[in-house]
């Protein structure tokens, strides 16, 4: 196992080399047109469960809201394309920039509070936004959504197929994941984890808790925003029972599913839950009481996720103490 | 003397606690200065004061002269403070080094775009704290723990930890709460042996001590509460020869006369 890890370090680059090749090549190997919507579904969600791992995984803050930045930024991109015809890569960073705003006006309350207070106020926030899309119906047409959405077009080329879009999102979700790598790895990135392993001595150490909350909300919000851009011209017609609470609770359970705190955790949810959702196709709603049993059993049997280390804080101390007890050991050996 | 810290009878009270009265103090550059007395006697009331998480009911805190009393202990880190505390408050599933680099947060400030970007401020900022950590590690002798994760560290080296990550942020008082706790005879005499050459080489350090003996051999000035209130203060020859204080600490009934 041990070596396993070491040959995947050392030939890191190469790998990535290889999954870039593979996944670049998959959806031409003559897929039906459906297989490439869960395709894309999948990919789309590493984005989305990946932005919101930047809250919940990073700054250890429970967001249950995040339904609802991925909805700010769908119809911002509805909206804007339909209504003012601005072009779609424009778009996609306002959608961005539109869902941080909100993503800021959610997190101001909240700065000070933690754990279950902060999670309702997040949900409460997002079932807000629903219910706005839902309501201001001159905006946002009601419950009568948002119907055809220009597809994005680069010069005569255009995005008109889930085949395209696949590319779109894959390419979102690579930039997403290569853009957090290297905040997770910056001074930023470490202050957010201090935030979630010890607030009072980040605090003591001179780090405004309360900013680096504030643009760890905003960042996150601001690709769940892109994800909603891209989202909204690919399936062209959005109204407001998308961004339920129940989707966002889907997010979530790919962030918690996966391994909270790393990057990869969220995308191996992503894959698992989206993956499950069609093979428990068969059993119709049922499925949702399976998530509610795999995720109850997840935290149960390994709650820092599939790909969580066990050393991380969300293992709830377990995978710790095992290390710990082994270290002292070691220790009382050597003395 | 330039004085670094100065309490101006400061008061902290918990509804009808008076936790903290009424405590003036003045710790000048190149003090260690100790504070001790009984359980419950209000020291670490008065630290979470000096360092912003408690705001004085009454009174003010100064820093080189400057009313610190009601800023935040971010603020207060900032303008050169650092504090250790009582129950160590490691980032425990973190590397011992990662602990030591955010003690230079404030000392960089690569922004969101330098680390996506890999900017040059990104490059320096990260190259500073690296050997910066790295250094304090070596000045409290625990670089072969670099990689280790902190929570997996014996009590005593944690506490080292704790004070390489106060040290990282440059501070000009250090703050130690009770420093010495949970450690053997050994360790304390390692930690008074790192305390007096941090001192000499110019640091300035007030800490919170129940080891009378060790405060006694490291201090230069020690100030002694007792519930809530100063009851002597100076040398240590003349703090140990108060009749107030071996009342406090032994009592004044048949047992404490000897």
């Amino acid at each position: 196992m041990k070596n396993l890890k070491e040959l995947s370090t050392k030939y890191r680059g190469y790998l990535l080399l290889v999954l870039l090749a593979l996944l670049v090549a998959a959806p031409l190997l003559g897929f039906k047109n459906s297989t490439i919507r869960i395709f894309c579904r999948i990919l789309m969600c590493c984005t989305l469960a990946g932005s919101l791992n930047i809250i919940n995984g990073y700054s250890g803050q429970m967001s249950l809201g995040h339904a609802g930045f991925f909805c700010v930024g769908a119809y911002t991109a509805a909206i804007l394309s339909t209504r003012f015809g601005v072009s779609f890569w424009l778009v996609l960073p306002l959608a961005g920039i539109f869902a941080a705003i909100v993503g800021m006006i959610v997190a101001i309350p909240t700065l000070r509070m933690k754990g279950i207070y902060l999670s309702i106020i997040t949900l409460g926030a997002s079932e807000v936004i629903r219910i706005i899309a839902l309501n201001w119906q001159s905006l946002t047409g009601g419950s009568f959504g948002i119907k055809d959405i220009p597809r994005p077009a680069f010069f005569a080329f255009t995005f008109d197929s889930p085949l395209k879009f696949y590319y779109i999102f894959l390419a979102l979700a690579i930039v997403f994941l290569f853009v957090s790598g290297r905040v997770i790895h910056s001074r930023i990135g470490r202050s957010w984890i201090s935030i979630r392993e010890n607030e009072l001595a980040a605090k003591s150490l001179g780090i405004r808790t309360s900013s680096a909350k504030l643009v760890n909300f905003m960042y996150s919000a601001f690709w769940a925003g892109i994800c909603g851009a891209v989202y909204a011209p690919y399936v062209q017609y959005i109204d407001s029972a998308v961004f339920s609470l129940d989707e966002g609770f889907n997010i979530l359970s790919m962030v918690i599913i996966g391994g909270q705190g790393t990057l990869v955790g969220p995308v191996i949810g992503a894959v698992v839950v989206n993956g499950l959702t069609e093979v428990l196709r068969p059993i119709g709603e049922w499925r949702f009481v399976m998530y509610g049993v795999l995720i109850i059993a997840m935290m149960w049997v390994r709650p820092q996720g599939l790909a969580g280390a066990s050393d991380s804080v969300l293992a709830g101390g377990r995978g710790w103490k095992m290390k710990k007890g082994k270290i002292s050991s070691l220790m009382g050996g050597s003395k | 003397m330039s004085e670094i810290l100065r309490t101006d009878c400061v008061s902290r009270y918990f509804g009808g606690l008076k936790a903290v009265n009424n405590v003036s103090m003045t710790v000048n550059a190149g003090d260690i200065f100790g504070i001790i007395g009984p359980n419950g006697a209000g020291k670490t009331t008065f630290f979470n004061v000096c360092s912003g998480i408690y705001r004085p009911t009454e009174g003010k805190v100064f820093l080189c002269g400057k009313d610190i009393s009601n800023l935040r202990p971010d603020r207060i880190s900032r303008v050169g403070i650092a504090r250790t505390f009582q129950s160590t408050q490691l980032f425990q599933y973190m590397s011992v080094l990662e602990n030591v680099k955010i003690g230079c947060h404030m000392a960089t400030k690569s922004r969101l775009y330098d680390a996506v970007l890999h900017t040059k401020t990104y490059r320096q900022d990260e190259e500073f704290a690296t050997e910066k950590a790295l250094e304090m590690l070596k000045y409290v002798g625990l670089s072969e723990y670099a990689g280790v994760m902190a929570g997996n560290l014996s009590y005593g080296i944690q506490r080292r930890v704790e004070i390489a990550r106060s040290l990282a942020t440059d501070p000009k008082i250090l703050l130690l709460d009770e420093p010495a706790a949970g450690m053997n005879r050994l360790e304390t005499d390692a930690l008074q042996d790192f305390l007096k050459q941090l001192n000499a080489s110019g640091q300035t350090i007030l800490l919170i001590e129940h080891d009378m003996k060790f405060v006694m051999n490291s201090c230069n000035q020690i100030m002694v509460l007792n519930f809530g209130e100063k009851i002597c203060a100076g040398p240590p020859n003349v703090v140990s020869n108060d009749p107030q204080v071996q009342a406090a600490y032994f009592g004044s009934g048949k047992i404490g006369r000897r």
